[in-house]
């Protein structure tokens, strides 16, 4: 099971107020946990990146195993430790303001 | 003030000694009979709230803040279902959203946002002098259709009017608003190019009017198909050609349903009226102590009635000399008096944003304003006097106003 943290105005919205745990088949990715995030709760589709182009948010950014993945490529595998369940994959909102 | 702790009267039309508003007997018309109560929609910087109370407009019930920690640039009810409602909810971090509620508030379910341009983006001007490309970020008006249940359309920045015909579920742009051939000229104010206006014509379904910020007004009236700019009249001293077909940076339009054919405008500088759908403008400024604002209203009963709060300037954004005033002009501009009971009349520097002044439907006519200080005053005797409802919430960028039955 992949581990995912969602920011709490995140959790509020998809009214899951906990972390979500995906199954996912295949390479696990940016994208693929993204899917599989916004197949699960349709209500976070563009909150996260982009609905058409698939951008990340400026002010989201995605961290793992204490790394900053936010540039990573969308397509490239995640950490193991993340594929295999022991580290979450963290999906924050970016200090931003004063 | 009256807290959140006051019983809500929402469905009840009844008057009465016990609730201590008057000694006197009381009258009731037959439109507080019908109408019963109002609902104050507010939209702040940080979360949305919602204002109740029964046709006296005195003991209000406080419900919020929804959304908390979300900028709600506007909420609305549709006259069709009067407990469906939508909001705008952005923020800098997750970007849009649309909720709606279908019991009066009380629960709410995002429903859809996404806003994609039809076909090629295109590109406007930008500050530069250069073209950019246009790029969606929030949606700043929404208006439900006065006869669809389903029918909403929003107003957005970067410039642009969606349609939605299945409750907000999904969005389609009218494209050719922005496909109009000054679209590439139009550029943004300081606040961004919003359209931020959606006026609909009750008399005729295929007219609408809007307003973008910088450009001006436009209309159609084949419900969305093709558009004109009608801003003949309007003098702007901040672009090249002052009297230029688009370029003005109208802030705010405001009708009232029985004369469709009138339009008042509250522009950057300048309050204008146009006697023929927007035809031809002219000034009615008049005795304003200032004639920069935002918002401009029509009374509910009288259409010749209007309502504007001048603000200082463009650089100086708050009431001159610190005094808080209302003016209402009983002929359709140029005489204006000041409104002033009950509202700050020392050391008051807060905005009142453009969607923040709305009127509701009972007799006497009542009024509300929202500003950049969290205040929300409301007067239920056409403007003669105020009283704040809350004031310590966050910003308020919108105010909207229901009247129940």
């Amino acid at each position: 099971m992949i581990r995912v943290v969602l920011p709490a105005h995140l959790r509020t919205l998809a009214r899951f107020d906990d972390d979500v745990e995906l199954q996912i088949e295949g390479p696990v990715t940016q994208r693929t946990v993204l899917d599989a995030i916004e197949a699960r709760f349709p209500m976070l589709r563009g909150t996260i990146r982009d609905h058409v182009t698939k951008k990340r948010r400026a002010f989201v950014r995605f961290y793992a195993c204490e790394e900053d993945l936010s540039n990573e490529s969308p397509d490239a595998p995640l950490p193991d430790a993340v594929a295999a369940g022991v580290e979450p994959f963290l999906v924050i909102g970016a200090m931003a303001g004063g | 003030m009256i807290g959140p702790k006051e019983k809500s009267h929402e469905r009840t039309s009844q008057r009465s000694r016990s609730r201590g508003q008057s000694t006197k007997p009381v009258i009731q018309t037959e439109r507080e009979r019908v109408m019963s109560g109002v609902r104050v929609l507010v939209g702040t910087r940080k979360g949305a709230f919602i204002l109740t109370s029964d046709a006296q407009r005195a003991k209000w019930k406080v419900s919020g803040p929804h959304f908390a920690g979300w900028e709600i640039y506007h909420l609305k009810g549709s006259q069709v279902d009067p407990n469906r409602l939508y909001a705008s909810q952005c923020s800098g971090w997750f970007g849009q959203l649309i909720q709606r509620s279908d019991d009066g508030g009380k629960t709410w379910e995002p429903v859809g946002n996404e806003f994609t341009y039809e076909g090629a983006t295109g590109t406007h001007l930008w500050y530069d002098g250069t073209q950019h490309p246009w790029e969606f970020k929030r949606v700043w008006h929404l208006e439900p259709s006065l006869t669809e249940r389903d029918t909403v359309y929003a107003g957005v920045e970067d410039a642009a009017l969606f349609k939605s015909i299945d409750g907000g579920k999904s969005w389609q742009e009218l494209a050719g608003l922005r496909g109009h051939s000054s679209g590439p000229w139009w550029q943004p104010g300081a606040g961004g190019m919003c359209l931020h206006t959606i006026v609909l014509d009750p008399s005729n379904p295929g007219r609408m009017f809007i307003a973008i910020s910088a450009a001006g007004v436009f209309r159609t009236d084949d419900a969305g198909q093709t558009w004109r700019p009608i801003n003949r009249g309007l003098v702007s001293e901040q672009i090249p050609d002052p009297k230029a077909e688009v370029g003005h940076c109208v802030h705010r339009i405001a009708m009232h349903p029985s004369r469709p054919n009138v339009l008042f405008m509250q522009k950057h500088w300048d309050v204008m009226r146009s006697d023929d759908s927007g035809e031809n403008w002219h000034e009615v400024s008049g005795n304003l102590p200032t004639d920069f604002g935002f918002p401009i209203d029509v009374h509910t009963h009288e259409p010749e009635t209007i309502y504007v709060i001048p603000i200082k300037s463009d650089s100086e954004h708050y009431p001159p000399e610190g005094k808080l005033r209302v003016y209402r002009s009983r002929t359709g501009g140029n005489e204006w008096e000041a409104l002033t009971k009950g509202l700050p009349q020392e050391y008051c520097y807060v905005n009142v944003l453009r969607d923040a002044l709305c009127v509701d439907a009972l007799d006497p006519c009542g009024l509300y304003f929202g500003t950049t200080g969290g205040q929300v005053y409301g007067s239920a005797d056409a403007g003669d006097s105020w009283s704040p409802i809350v004031r310590d919430l966050p910003a308020v960028l919108s105010v909207e106003v229901q009247t129940l039955s």
